[in-house]
């Protein structure tokens, strides 16, 4: 028997963003693009502010994803387009809200889509997962 | 431009990547994960994202002028402590759409012979 129910939207967790948090994501990703740590270098290449690596949230997701499915071991497929830049302004922290619903049950597996917004906008497009039961 | 005779053409990595406890750890910590010893579904970019960066730099393209458009994993075996992977990248399509040029590099990271994850990352190169 599985845990979960087709429809059922799982609860939502928030994740804070801050400038601190780009600096500790970017030392463990090894991406040190400025763009995401340097707001001169930003706004020198037309961004509004320093945003948030695009694998920063949907990693966050990600965890998200192994929260729901009671481990990181058991996320199978994971996937996101990057639809909005997330803005991380100088002393703010930005929260990341992420909610799932369940789309589909099999015997092994269920299917998610998420949703992941900051100040209400949404900022991954077709955020999908699949989890083993 | 990327050449299209490039399209669909494999990049086997030259090196391989030992995958260390305390990379996984600082990955996961960065996320929040609890369990910090098993690496997060996207810990396989740390290890992907800089092959496709060196195959594409070397067909030309300007890495500064790039933003990341999608991403996808495939994870048939999680990536553990002391795995060493070779990755191979694939160019599976380039299309140009309003000047930009949008190219999708599909990175397999292989252990022991066998496709551990597999990634895919569409790339849009700004015009």
């Amino acid at each position: 028997m599985s845990i979960f129910t087709v429809g059922e939207v799982l609860p939502s967790k928030s994740y804070i963003i801050n400038r601190a948090s780009l600096v500790t994501y970017a030392n463990a990703s090894g991406d040190q693009n400025p763009i995401h740590q340097d707001e001169d270098f930003a706004k020198s290449v037309g961004l509004e502010n320093v945003i948030a690596h695009g694998m920063y949230t949907m990693g966050l997701v990600g965890q998200y994803v192994s929260s729901m499915a009671g481990s990181s071991s058991k996320v199978k497929e994971f996937s996101a387009r990057f639809t909005k830049p997330v803005l991380v302004p100088a002393g703010v922290n930005v929260h990341l809200e992420v909610s799932a619903t369940v789309v589909e049950l099999t015997d092994e597996v269920a299917r998610l889509e998420i949703t992941a917004t900051c100040n209400e906008v949404k900022v991954l497009g077709m955020a999908k997962a699949v989890i083993l039961l | 431009m990327l050449n299209p005779d490039l399209v669909g053409r494999t990049f086997a990595g030259a090196t391989r990547t030992t995958i260390t406890a305390e990379s996984i750890a600082a990955f996961a910590l960065a996320l929040g994960e609890p369990e910090t010893h098993l690496a997060p579904p996207t810990f396989a970019i740390t290890i992907s994202l800089e092959q496709s960066q060196s195959v594409l730099v070397d067909s030309g393209l300007d890495w500064s002028r790039v933003v990341h458009g999608d991403q996808r994993f495939s994870i048939f075996k999680q990536l553990t402590a002391g795995m060493q992977i070779q990755c191979d990248s694939t160019i599976e399509s380039a299309r140009v759409m309003a000047g930009n040029e949008i190219i999708t590099v599909r990175s397999d990271l292989i252990e022991s012979g066998e496709v551990a994850v597999s990634s895919w990352s569409t790339l849009v190169f700004r015009a």
